[in-house]
């Protein structure tokens, strides 16, 4: 029974949310990895994108409430966010012609680039607050749970309950979707096929006839997709704060570098290797001790390794730890 | 002429390194450029294919002058071209390589394919695997065979056969040789002079961005000065 209630108690506070968490940083982390393979730089403005794309889901969410419509129990949100898939697919080209294009065209080097990233990252953070604010918003709405601890505590008879949020589920499903739609257009489809091959090899792919500039358009698009759908899974499954996307820029980008800068799987791994870290080493486990080991031995202490406060220094250390030790990712160097 | 280059002139923006250089190349004939460092061998290539971007002179195929004529459109009008080194997508197995150099080809390339995998059964083998773990024979293998699958008229190789050992220098010349067979014309540079002309109906030797001689493959490897001056004695 002790053992049970142990893994249930490991499995609410640990598992479940670090696949959640894992899920969003997934998909921000392969939409950062997809610029950097076909554009060659690391995009700065991307939490800011993701602020924005959220934005506008939200903006249009809140227009549909006040229609009336909503999804039952889903969130009304999942119905806004094509609006913001193509608001955000707008204003990313918008960057590219006016901004990224040029210092392409001129062949600029990729710190140029990321500094001029920094740019469109502020831009895009006036706008959100500007027209949002930077307050809290939230915007879930549909059905809050899918399992209660409670229920699960009358279901089983044990001590701990494991509370599975509706939201949580979402982020899952949507991202299991998404990367699986992703992935088989990457390595199935001639268009696919020939944006990794640009990545691969640019002076090739222009040898072989493949045309930069679609595949330029195409991974903005991709992009963007990701961004609104990473985005609003985590508004959804916290709440809408312009600033906690620029925060989690952070664990995205070590999402990335751990799976590998360029590789899109490697990413997606690295979203749940972040997330798993994290969440596993700031959680206080003296009540997992308690169960686990006889009266004597039960610790005083909360038994938390790092802070919460600190959740972004494990981001940090596992980015360079990595850089230091297996800088091409800790997957086999398959860049897109 | 099928394909011919004349009075090419051009260079990387700073001093001219190529000057009033002309080839010619059949259908079903390999020709080969050679030269000593430096000579301007690669340069000229790169002018031919439109890769060059100070470059003058005129290029035909079939008659038709191609210099207006971008990369991508002297591509889909026939020509192909296998760089020396990263000729191929090392990340994309070896079947995504060929599909990748059918690119701009509508429809099946089913036959594409099969006709690669005659030409090089070792690529057949090794459809699944990532061009990137193959041998430096297999993966020369594999970009012949990507610049091959548009069936271009003209292929233009440089050094297809740099870095690599005698015995798969003679696997990859023997491969040339097949290619010349499908009535393609085949124009490569080469450091290897001798081997070269061996297998090559005519050559041109550069020396300092110049055409120097020229000839039957016969001819130039039979010549006293040629071969003390340019084909180590």
């Amino acid at each position: 029974m002790d053992l049970l209630n142990s893994i249930i108690l490991l499995t609410n506070f640990i598992v479940v949310p670090a696949i959640t968490y894992g899920s969003q940083l997934a998909l921000g982390a392969i939409g950062v990895t997809l610029i950097y393979g076909v554009l060659r730089f690391a995009n700065f403005a991307y939490g800011d994108l993701m602020a924005f794309a959220t934005m506008i889901v939200i903006l249009f969410t809140w227009y549909l409430q006040s229609l009336g419509i909503s999804l039952g129990v889903l969130p009304t949100a999942l119905i806004a966010l094509p609006i913001g898939i193509i608001a955000t697919i707008l204003i990313s080209i918008f960057f590219d012609k006016a901004v990224f294009k040029y210092y392409r065209e001129k062949k600029s080097d990729p710190v140029i680039l990321i500094v001029v990233s920094l740019g469109v990252m502020f831009i895009l953070n006036a706008i959100v607050r500007i027209i949002i604010g930077p307050g809290d918003v939230t915007f879930m709405d549909g059905s809050r749970f899918i399992l209660k601890a409670n229920e699960f505590k009358n279901l089983t008879g044990l001590n701990e309950g494991l509370a599975i949020k509706s939201t949580q589920l979402i982020t899952f499903i949507t991202t299991i979707i998404t990367c699986s739609l992703l992935f088989y257009f990457l390595n199935k489809t001639k268009t696919g096929k020939s944006m990794r091959a640009y990545s691969n090899n640019e002076d090739l792919a222009l040898l072989s006839g493949i045309d930069p500039g679609k595949i330029i358009l195409l991974t903005w698009i991709l992009v963007s997709i990701l961004a609104t759908i990473a985005g609003t899974l985590y508004g959804l499954d916290k709440s809408f704060k312009p600033l906690a996307y620029w925060n989690n820029l952070l664990p995205i980008f070590a999402a990335t570098i751990v799976g590998g800068i360029g590789n899109p799987l490697g990413a997606f791994y690295g979203g749940f290797v972040i997330a798993f870290t994290e969440i596993g080493l700031t959680y206080a486990y003296k009540k997992f001790f308690i169960y686990l080991l006889p009266e004597q031995l039960e610790p005083n202490s909360l038994v938390q390794y790092i802070s919460t406060d600190y959740k972004f220094a494990i981001s940090f250390a596992i980015l360079i730890v990595v850089l230091i030790y297996r800088p091409n990712g800790i997957f086999k160097g398959k860049v897109i | 002429m099928f394909f011919s280059a004349k009075k090419l002139t051009g260079g990387y923006g700073g001093a001219n390194i190529i000057e009033d250089c002309y080839f010619e190349v059949e259908r079903g004939e390999i020709v080969s450029i050679l030269g000593p460092n430096g000579a301007g061998k690669s340069t000229a290539m790169k002018a031919m294919l439109g890769i060059l971007n100070n470059s003058i002179g005129d290029v035909f195929l079939e008659g038709k002058n191609i210099n207006k004529m971008k990369p991508q459109d002297r591509i889909k009008s026939g020509i192909s071209f296998v760089p020396q080194t990263n000729n191929i997508f090392t990340e994309l197995t070896v079947k995504e390589n060929l599909e990748m150099g059918a690119f701009l080809i509508e429809g099946d390339i089913n036959d594409r394919l099969n006709e690669m995998f005659d030409l090089f059964p070792i690529i057949k083998e090794k459809s699944d695997q990532f061009a990137g773990e193959l041998s430096g024979g297999q993966r020369q293998q594999v970009a012949l065979a990507r610049a091959l699958m548009t069936d271009p008229k003209v292929l233009m190789l440089d050094e297809p056969t740099a870095g690599v050992s005698p015995v798969v220098m003679d696997e990859i010349f023997q491969h040339i040789l097949n290619i010349k067979k499908k009535n393609i014309a085949v124009l490569m540079v080469e450091q290897n002079a001798r081997q070269a002309l061996d297998i090559s109906d005519r050559g041109y030797i550069l020396v300092t961005g110049r055409n120097a001689y020229e000839g039957s493959g016969e001819y130039l490897l039979n010549d006293d000065e040629i071969k003390r001056s340019f084909l180590g004695g």
